[in-house]
C-alpha cells in the first residue's frame, strides 16, 4: 500500500464525487453523508502517511515516487509521477484536514444545488492535492488549472451578491498567471530537449538543466523566463500589488470557499516559488535585482496588508488583507534563501491555513446567525456566546503570533532566518526584518480592535441578544485545529525535523556556496550528473567554475 | 534535590491551574476555584523556596554557576543539521529549549513572584468573593503566574520571550476583565499593543544577539561576553542592548512607552497590585540585569538606561503630585519608581536595581491592596477628593498602607529607605557631572514621591470626611481574607529593606553580596573602566561607601522624605469639602498641566495612533491605513478593472469593426457592390414577358435594319 499511497489519497475525494453523481439531487441528507464520509476518509487516509513519512524524513530525494518519467504520454514526454519531500507532505496534510472540516462546515449554510456543490467540493480536493505531489510539469499543471474550474463554481454559484464578479476576476486574474507559466514551461521543455536531445516534462529531469539557461541565454532570457513562473504564483499567493482579486473572492465565496481558498489555494503560490523558481533559477536570485524586488514586495505586502486590514469594516475583508499580510511573510522567508527563513515559511503556511482557516469559519458561524459582515452591526458577543468567544480569542492570538501557539514559531524563524542574512540584494538582512516587524506589531492591533468591536461591550444590537452558543457540529470543526495550533506552538521539533532535510536541500540548489551542516544525511550540494554527450559539448554546468556562482562565492568571501 | 530537578513545575502548576480553570472552571463553586487556584500558587511558592535553598547549598559545590535544566528541545531540532550563520560566517544550531535557570538573580525574583503572588491571590479571594467571572479572574491569574515564572526561569531569550510576550497576554486580559465597560477594553488594547512595539524592539534586540553570539542561551552569551573578545562600545552589541532596552520600555513603562500603565488602573484591584505594580513590571528590570554582560560592553547603552529612567522617575512623580484618582497616584508612583530602578542599572548600580524592585515589590503591592481595601469600603469610590477620615474607621488598611508610605518615602528604617538610597549613591559615585545631575533628579523625585505618598495619606485617612452620608454609613474593614496579606506585606514593607544594610551604617549588605555571581564580573567592567581596578583588587568594592559625603547624602534624602511630608501636612491636614490643591494656587497653568498628564495621551492619538482627528484630516496609524485602503480601491484595484475595461472596450471595437468592417466592407461590401452595379441590369429584367417580346421584336427589328442599310 505504500506504494500507492499518494494516488489513494488523491483520488479518494474524486471516488467520492463520482459516487455522488449517482445519488438523486432531492436526497439533501444522504448527499451530506456522502460527501462527509469521503472528506473524513481522505483525511485518515492520508494518516498513515505519517508514521511512514516519518521513518524516513531524514532521507534525501522524494519520497513515496509513483510512476516512472513519460509513462503517461510518452510521445510527449508526459509522466504521471508522483512523489513527495517534507515541504508537500505538511501541505498535503494540511490540505485533507482543511477539506474535511471545511466540508463539516458547510452542512447548514449549503441549500440549495446541495449535490453540485459537494461534487465541486470533491473534485477541488483532487486538484489541489496533485498540485503538491505531481512531480511532472505537465501533470502538475493539468492539476493546477484543473482546480481553478471548481472554485470558479463554488464562488459563482454559491457566493454573495457579487459571485459573478468576484468569480469571473478570480478565474481571468488567475488564468493570465497561468498561461505566462505555460510558456515558461514550454521554455523549459524545449531547453531541455535542446540540451539532451530528449523531451520531457519530468521534474527532476528539468532540475538538471534549467538553471543552464542562465548561461545558455543570459540573464536577460533568464529573467524574463523567471517573471514567467513568478507572475503565475505571484497572483496566486496573492503577493503585493496582484492582490485585488482576494478580498473580493473571499467576501463574495462560502465559508468553506474561502477557508479552502486561504488555508490551501493560496500555498500553491508560495509551493511554486519553492518547488520551482527557487531550482530553477538560482542566478537570477543570487545576481541581478530580482530579488530586490521580490524581497520588497513582500515587505509592502506585510504592512500595507495590515493597515487595509486594519480599517475595513468588513469582517471577511479585514480577515482577507490579514492574509496578504500574513503571505507577506512566507514569500520574504522564501527570498532570504537560507534554511531557517524557508522553513519557517513552510511552517507559517500550514499556521496560516490553520489560523486563517479557522478564522473564516469563525467569521461564517457569525454570518449563518446574522447574514451580515458588517463590524458595526455587532457587539457584546462574548455575553451571548461565551464558548464562540473564548475559540475566537485562541485564534485571534495564534494569528498574531503569540508564543506557545504557532504563528509564533513560523514568524519567528522566518525572521530569524532573513536576519541572519548578510547580504539579500545589496541590504543587510536585519534591514528587512526591521521592515517587516511592524507587521507583527500591526497585527495585534487589527485583531484586538476587530476582537473590541465584535466581542466587547454590552449587546446594543437587539438583533444579537438571541445569538445561540457554538453547536456541538461546530465546535467539532475548531478542535483539530485548536489542538494543531498548540501542538505547533509547544513541540514545533517534529515540524522542524520534516523540513530539515528539504529545506537544506533547496538552499543547496540555489545557493551551492552557502556551508552545509558537517554531517547531513542529505546528498543535496551534490553537482548535477553527467548527462548525454550533447551535454557536455554545452557550456559548463552552473556550479562549475565559469558560472556567476563562482563570483557569487568569492563574493560572499569578502 | 528534589525542588531543584523538578524546577519546571513551578510555571507549570500555575499553568495546571489555569487549564482547570479553562476546562471546568465554569462548573466549579467559588470554593473549589479559590482552592485550586491560591493552592497551586501556594505549591509553587513552596518549591520556590525549596528550589533557592537547595541552590544556595548547590552553588557552594558547584563555584556559583547557575542551575540549569533542559526539558525539552522547543523550537528547532536537535539533531545538528538545522544551522544559520552567524555574523562571522560560522554555523550556529538553530535552538531554543524548554529549559529553566536558577541562579541569584532568578532566585530573588523567584521568591517574591511566588510570595507576593501567593497573598494577592489570598486577597482577590476576598476582593472579588461578589464579581462576576470568579474563575475566569483566578484563571487569568494562574495563568498570569505561569507565564511569569516562565519569564523569569528561562534559560534562553526566546524562552523568556515566551513569558514576556505572555506576562503582556494576560495583563491584556485582566485590565479588559470588564470587558463591558468600553473603558476597560480599550485599556486593554493599549496596554497590549504598546507593550508590542517594545516585544517588536526585543525581537530585533535578541536577532543582534543570535547573529553576533550564535546562540540565545544566557550561559553562552554571558561566556562570550566575559571573555574579553569583544570591545566596549561594540556597534552591534551597543544596538542589541538599545533594542533589548526598548523593549524594557514597553513591559516596565518607561518613557516613551509609559502610556498604558496608568490605564491598566481599569483593572480590578488585585490586577494592578500583582502585575501592574510588584511583578510583570519588573520584568525589563530583569530582562536588562540579566543582560548586564552585554550591557557593560555597551556604555552607550547605560547611558541611555540611565537617562530615560532619571527622566520617566520624575515625569511620572510630577503627573503623580496632582491626580485625584487613588490607583492612578499609585500608578504614577510604579512609573517613577521604575525610573529609579532603571537609573540603577544604567549607572552600573545592578545590584541596588534588584534590590529596589525586591523591596518595591513590597511596598507597591501593600498600596495597592490597600487602596483596594479603601474602596471596597467606599463602596467603588477611587476619587480622593470624596474621601477623607478614614484612619479610624479602616483601622488595619489604614495602619499597614501608612507603613508602606514610610518604606516608599524612604523614611529609616523602612524598606525603601536603603533601596532608594542605595541607588541615588551610586548615582552621585559615577563618574562625569552628568551624573550629577542624574542624581539631583533623583532626589527631587525622591521629594515629590514623598509628597504625593502623604498627600495620598492625608487625603484619604486624615482630613475632612468629604464621601455622602449613604457611603459613610457603609464603610467597614475588608475581611480578614484581605487583611492578613496586608498584615504580612506590612511586615515586609518594614523588615526587607534589612537585608541591605549597607557598610556605612554598620551592615553587611547581604543582598549585593548573593547576587555578586550574577554582577560581579559585570561591575568590575564598569570600575575597571571608571580607573578603580585597585580598589576591585583590594577586594574591598563596598569600602568607598563610607565616606563623610555618604553620610550627607542619606541625611539628604532623609530630610527630603520628611519635606515631603511636612508640605503635605501643611495642604490637607484640614482639607474639606471642595479644597484647594497647592499646586493650583501657586500656578494653574503648571497645575492644568500636570492634572492632564501633559497632554501626552492626546498627542498621541493626534500623531501616532489616529484616534483623533487633527482638523478633517487623520493622522498616524490609522491615518496610513486609511490612505492604504483608497490606494488599494481606487489605485491597484482601479488597475485591474481598469484592465477589464480595456478589455472590453477592446472587444465592443472588435465586434463592432467586426460587423461593420470586417463583415459589413468586406464580405457583405462586394456583395452590396454586386448588387448595386446590377441594379440597372436588373431594370431591364423585370419578368413581364410581353416587356422580353417587345425588347425581342425591338432587337430583331435592329438587326433587320443594321443589315439592310450597312
Amino acid at each position: 500500500m505504500q506504494s500507492h499511497i499518494l494516488s489513494i489519497i488523491l483520488f479518494t475525494p474524486l471516488v467520492g464525487a463520482i459516487l455522488l453523481l449517482f445519488v438523486p439531487k432531492e436526497n439533501k441528507d444522504a448527499i451530506r453523508w456522502i460527501a462527509n464520509i469521503f472528506a473524513l476518509g481522505g483525511f485518515l487516509i492520508s494518516l498513515p502517511l505519517v508514521p511512514w513519512f516519518w521513518a524516513q524524513r531524514f532521507e534525501p530525494g522524494f519520497k513515496f515516487v509513483e510512476g516512472s518519467a513519460n509513462n503517461w504520454i510518452p510521445s510527449i514526454g508526459a509522466g504521471y509521477v508522483l512523489g513527495i519531500d517534507g515541504i508537500s507532505f505538511l501541505l498535503i496534510m494540511l490540505t485533507t484536514l482543511l477539506g474535511w472540516i471545511s466540508i463539516l462546515s458547510s452542512w447548514t449554510a449549503i441549500e440549495n444545488r446541495v449535490k453540485e456543490y459537494y461534487i465541486w467540493f470533491l473534485v477541488l480536493q483532487t486538484g489541489m492535492l496533485g498540485v503538491f505531489m505531481a512531480l511532472d510539469f505537465f501533470l502538475f499543471f493539468v492539476f493546477w488549472e484543473a482546480m481553478l474550474v471548481p472554485m470558479y463554481l463554488l464562488i459563482g454559484i454559491w457566493g454573495g451578491p457579487r459571485k459573478l464578479y468576484a468569480a469571473i476576476k478570480f478565474f481571468l486574474y488567475t488564468l493570465a498567471g497561468s498561461v505566462l507559466m505555460l510558456l515558461g514551461i514550454l521554455f523549459l521543455y524545449f531547453h531541455h530537449q535542446h540540451v539532451t536531445g530528449v523531451y520531457t516534462f519530468s521534474l527532476e529531469a528539468l532540475y538538471q538543466t534549467a538553471p543552464r539557461i542562465y548561461t545558455d541565454y543570459g540573464p536577460y532570457a533568464a529573467t524574463l523566463l523567471f517573471l514567467s513562473f513568478f507572475f503565475a504564483f505571484a497572483i496566486k499567493v496573492p503577493m503585493f500589488p496582484f492582490h485585488t482579486w482576494l478580498p473580493d473572492a473571499h467576501v463574495e465565496a462560502p465559508t468553506a470557499g474561502s477557508v479552502i481558498l486561504a488555508g490551501v489555494l493560496l500555498k500553491m503560490g508560495t509551493y511554486g516559488f519553492i518547488r520551482f523558481s527557487l531550482p530553477f533559477f538560482p542566478d537570477v536570485l543570487t545576481h541581478g535585482r530580482v530579488r530586490f524586488w521580490v524581497m520588497a514586495l513582500s515587505v509592502i505586502a506585510i504592512l500595507y496588508g495590515a493597515l487595509v486590514s486594519l480599517m475595513q469594516k468588513d469582517m471577511k475583508k479585514l480577515v482577507a488583507y490579514s492574509s496578504v499580510s500574513h503571505l507577506g511573510f512566507c514569500t520574504l522567508g522564501i527570498f532570504a534563501l537560507s534554511p531557517l527563513g524557508l522553513s519557517g515559511s513552510v511552517l507559517q503556511q500550514i499556521n496560516h491555513g490553520i489560523s486563517t482557516g479557522a478564522l473564516f469559519l469563525i467569521v461564517g458561524i457569525l454570518y449563518e446567525r446574522r447574514h451580515t459582515r458588517e463590524i458595526a452591526e455587532y457587539g457584546g458577543i462574548s455575553n451571548v456566546m461565551p464558548v464562540y468567544a473564548t475559540i475566537t480569542m485562541i485564534m485571534f492570538l495564534s494569528s498574531m503570533g503569540l508564543p506557545l501557539l504557532n504563528g509564533f514559531v513560523g514568524e519567528f524563524s522566518i525572521l530569524q532566518g532573513t536576519f541572519m542574512e548578510k547580504d539579500i540584494a545589496g541590504h543587510p538582512g536585519w534591514f528587512w526584518v526591521a521592515w517587516s516587524v511592524p507587521g507583527v506589531i500591526l497585527a495585534a492591533a487589527y485583531l484586538l480592535w476587530l476582537y473590541q468591536r465584535v466581542f466587547f461591550g454590552t449587546v446594543t444590537n437587539p438583533k444579537n441578544e438571541k445569538l445561540h452558543d457554538l453547536t456541538p457540529r461546530e465546535v467539532a470543526t475548531f478542535v483539530p485545529l485548536l489542538i494543531m495550533a498548540f501542538w505547533i506552538g509547544l513541540y514545533p521539533k517534529p515540524f522542524f525535523q520534516i523540513l530539515e532535510q528539504p529545506v537544506n536541500h533547496t538552499v543547496a540548489m540555489v545557493r551551492p556556496d552557502y556551508p552545509q551542516p558537517a554531517t547531513a544525511t542529505n546528498a543535496a550540494a551534490q553537482p548535477p550528473a553527467a548527462m548525454t554527450p550533447a551535454a557536455m559539448e554545452m557550456p559548463p554546468m552552473h556550479p562549475t567554475s565559469a558560472s556567476p556562482a563562482a563570483n557569487s562565492a568569492k563574493k560572499g568571501k569578502k | 534535590m528534589i525542588f531543584l530537578d523538578n524546577i519546571w513545575l513551578i510555571p507549570l502548576l500555575p499553568g495546571f491551574g489555569a487549564a482547570i480553570m479553562f476546562f471546568f472552571g465554569r462548573r466549579l463553586q467559588k470554593s473549589t476555584v479559590s482552592a485550586v487556584c491560591v493552592g497551586v500558587v501556594a505549591l509553587a511558592f513552596i518549591m520556590a523556596c525549596g528550589s533557592v535553598l537547595q541552590y544556595n547549598a548547590w552553588a557552594d559545590a558547584h563555584n556559583h554557576q547557575p542551575f540549569e535544566k533542559i526539558v525539552y528541545t522547543w523550537l528547532g531540532t536537535d539533531t545538528g543539521h538545522f544551522n544559520y550563520l552567524t555574523k562571522d560566517g560560522a554555523q550556529a544550531k538553530f535552538q531554543a529549549d524548554a529549559g529553566f535557570l536558577l541562579d541569584p538573580l532568578s532566585g530573588i525574583w523567584l521568591l517574591f513572584v511566588t510570595g507576593v503572588g501567593m497573598l494577592i491571590h489570598i486577597y482577590s479571594t476576598g476582593y472579588m468573593a461578589h464579581e462576576g467571572g470568579y474563575y475566569r479572574f483566578f484563571g487569568y491569574l494562574n495563568l498570569f503566574m505561569f507565564s511569569m515564572l516562565t519569564l523569569i526561569l528561562a534559560n534562553n531569550y526566546v524562552l523568556m520571550f515566551v513569558g514576556w510576550e505572555g506576562v503582556g497576554l494576560c495583563s491584556y486580559l485582566l485590565i479588559g476583565f470588564y470587558f463591558h465597560r468600553k473603558s476597560a477594553s480599550d485599556a486593554a488594547n493599549k496596554a497590549f499593543i504598546t507593550n508590542r512595539i517594545g516585544d517588536a524592539g526585543f525581537i530585533l534586540g535578541m536577532f543582534f544577539i543570535a547573529w553576533y553570539f550564535g546562540s540565545l542561551r544566557y550561559i553562552d552569551v554571558n561566556r562570550l561576553a566575559h571573555n574579553g573578545h569583544f570591545q566596549i562600545g561594540d556597534p552591534i552589541i551597543t544596538a542589541a542592548t538599545l533594542l533589548l532596552f526598548v523593549g524594557a520600555c514597553g513591559k516596565s513603562a518607561q518613557l516613551p512607552l509609559y502610556v498604558w500603565l496608568p490605564d491598566a488602573m481599569e483593572g480590578p484591584t488585585p490586577v494592578s497590585a500583582l502585575i501592574h505594580a510588584a511583578t510583570m513590571v519588573t520584568a525589563g528590570v530583569y530582562m536588562v540585569a540579566r543582560s548586564n554582560a552585554l550591557f557593560i560592553l555597551a556604555p552607550s547603552s547605560m547611558k541611555v538606561v540611565a537617562i530615560v529612567g532619571a527622566l520617566t522617575a520624575i515625569f511620572a512623580a510630577s503627573i503623580g503630585l496632582v491626580q485625584h484618582d487613588i490607583k492612578r497616584v499609585l500608578a504614577y508612583s510604579t512609573v517613577s519608581q521604575l525610573g529609579y530602578m532603571f537609573l540603577a542599572l544604567g549607572v552600573g548600580a545592578f545590584a541596588a536595581g534588584v534590590f529596589h524592585v525586591f523591596t518595591h515589590a513590597f511596598f507597591k503591592a501593600l498600596l495597592f491592596l490597600g487602596a483596594g481595601s479603601v474602596i471596597h469600603a467606599m463602596s467603588g469610590e477611587q476619587d480622593m477628593r470624596n474621601m477623607g477620615a478614614l484612619a479610624h474607621k479602616i483601622p488595619i488598611t489604614y495602619r499597614t498602607m501608612f507603613i508602606a508610605t514610610l518604606a516608599i518615602a524612604g523614611i529609616p528604617p523602612f524598606a525603601g529607605f536603603f533601596s532608594k538610597d542605595e541607588i541615588l549613591w551610586q548615582t552621585w559615585t559615577s563618574e562625569g557631572g552628568a551624573y550629577r545631575v542624574l542624581w539631583a533628579i533623583g532626589f527631587i523625585t525622591a521629594l515629590m514621591t514623598a509628597f504625593y505618598m502623604f498627600r495620598l495619606i492625608y487625603l484619604t485617612f486624615y482630613s475632612k470626611p468629604r464621601m455622602s452620608h449613604e457611603v459613610e454609613h457603609h464603610i467597614h474593614e475588608s475581611p480578614k481574607s484581605m487583611t492578613v496579606p496586608l498584615v504580612v506585606l506590612a511586615v515586609m514593607s518594614f523588615i526587607a529593606g534589612w537585608l541591605g544594610w549597607p557598610h556605612s551604617l554598620f551592615g553587611s549588605d547581604h543582598f549585593a553580596r548573593y547576587l555578586d555571581p550574577v554582577f560581579a564580573r559585570g561591575e568590575a567592567h564598569v570600575l575597571v573602566e571608571e580607573g578603580k581596578a585597585q580598589q576591585l583588587a583590594a577586594g574591598e568594592r563596598e569600602e568607598e561607601h563610607t565616606s563623610p559625603i555618604e553620610y550627607g547624602l542619606m541625611f539628604l534624602s532623609v530630610a527630603a522624605a520628611g519635606a515631603g511630608w511636612y508640605l503635605a501636612d501643611r495642604s490637607y491636614r484640614n482639607a474639606d469639602k471642595g479644597y484647594t490643591e497647592p499646586i493650583a494656587a501657586l500656578s494653574p497653568p503648571v497645575y492644568n498641566t500636570l492634572l492632564n498628564k501633559y497632554y501626552v495621551d492626546e498627542g498621541y492619538d493626534y500623531v501616532f495612533t489616529g484616534r483623533r482627528k487633527a482638523g478633517d484630516v487623520r493622522l498616524g496609524i490609522m491615518g496610513l491605513g486609511d490612505a492604504s485602503s483608497w490606494f488599494d480601491s481606487h489605485v491597484v484595484d482601479g488597475l485591474v478593472n481598469f484592465a477589464g475595461w480595456i478589455t472590453r472596450l477592446t472587444a465592443t471595437l472588435s465586434s463592432w469593426w467586426d460587423k461593420w468592417i470586417i463583415d459589413g466592407i468586406g464580405v457583405n461590401g462586394p456583395a452590396i457592390l454586386a448588387r448595386m452595379l446590377s441594379y440597372p441590369a436588373r431594370l431591364l429584367e423585370w419578368g413581364l414577358v410581353q416587356w422580353y417580346a417587345l425588347m425581342m421584336t425591338i432587337g430583331l427589328v435592329g438587326f433587320v435594319f443594321y443589315y439592310v442599310y450597312h
